[in-house]
């Protein structure tokens, strides 16, 4: 199988399906107060994850490089209580500065 | 969103836009690699307006520019979209309950649009925000795409620029508030943990989805009481 229409359409269909399969399947129930107390804290666990694997991974290997100094200038400034646009352009000149000296 | 717990619209606006920038320079270089693969102008823009999540459609390009089959592209794309599952598990007392709003937010449902409904306190804003993100990221995205698939490599590399970075600066960010509480810091460290220990020996995608198993070591910071919840609940 080759890529075209067809290909994009099961691309779309899957990829549609995986993002409203979570919004769709609780919609409208009650639920227990320890199954919210746990909802609620699966940003932290998923974004935590998210956070290292996009600074330290490169496909299956983990190195350390220039998205580090981004990612520990963009801790001081959340630390620092700094806007969201200082954090994120904290993390870019750090990361390009490291990358523009090595 | 740090400045305060309850960030005031304006401050929800202008980082929608700030990461809709970011997320555009990334759009741009997607359309180059995606022509470059052999992909057609129509395509690759469709592509991102009905797939729409950047690590999905990296990955299908890079399986096809490898030499996989289609299959195999559809195959581990998925496999990286698999997360959004657990993104609309997360979503769901902050969104309306309309299964109709549902099924069209589910579109616009992506890591930041996710992050940003996360990040406010009042679950009014908590909607807003989702939308003012996705649909950022989602016109720059596409513009974004066009742009590179039309012109070509004209722009250079982003990470010159530093903008892979702005990616997890930004959930960082956007996490702060749930960071701050014993609970979130703890179930983010688990997740950290999980997610990087199984990047090695897991396939792309896998670790992230893995990583909601974190949320037991929040709930254990929740009562001394709790008990752990069995793990096929978590996505």
């Amino acid at each position: 199988m080759t890529w075209g229409w067809p290909a994009l359409a099961a691309l779309f269909v899957g990829s549609y399906a995986l993002k409203a399969t979570g919004l769709v399947a609780l919609a409208n129930r009650h639920l227990p107060t320890r199954v919210e107390e746990l909802l609620g804290l699966l940003p932290a666990a998923l974004f935590g994850a998210l956070i290292v694997v996009s600074t330290f991974g490169d496909g299956q290997s983990l190195v350390l490089d220039a998205r580090a100094a981004g990612l520990a200038a963009a801790a001081f400034a959340v630390w620092r209580r700094a806007g969201f646009v200082v954090v994120v352009l904290a993390a870019a000149v750090a990361t390009a500065t490291v990358r523009a000296i090595g | 969103m740090a400045t305060s717990g309850q960030p005031a619209p304006r401050e929800v606006r202008r980082a929608s836009v700030a990461l809709g920038v970011a997320v555009g320079v990334f759009g741009i270089s997607f359309g180059v690699v995606a022509t470059g693969t052999g992909l057609s102008v129509p395509m690759a823009c469709a592509m991102s307006l009905l797939v729409f999540t950047g690590a999905t459609q990296f990955a299908v390009i890079g399986v096809l520019a490898a030499g996989g089959s289609a299959l195999a592209a559809i195959g581990s794309g998925l496999l990286l979209g698999a997360r959004h599952i657990a993104y609309g598990l997360s979503l769901n007392r902050r969104m309306p309950p309309s299964i109709c709003k549902r099924l069209l937010a589910a579109q616009f449902l992506i890591d930041e649009s996710t992050a940003m409904a996360t990040a406010q306190d009042d679950p009014a804003h908590a909607e807003s925000a989702f939308w003012w993100a996705g649909l950022s990221v989602f016109v720059c995205w596409n513009l974004g795409t066009l742009v590179g698939a039309l012109f070509g490599d004209a722009l250079g590399d982003p990470g010159a620029l530093g903008l892979d970075a702005v990616f997890p600066a930004a959930f960082l960010a956007l996490l702060a508030p749930l960071l701050r509480r014993p609970d979130g810091r703890a179930a983010a460290i688990a997740g950290a943990v999980i997610g990087l220990a199984l990047v090695p020996f897991a396939p792309a995608g896998v670790p992230i989805v893995a990583a909601a198993a974190g949320v037991v070591a929040g709930l254990f910071f929740a009562g001394p009481d709790t008990p752990p919840p069995p793990p096929e609940e978590l996505v």
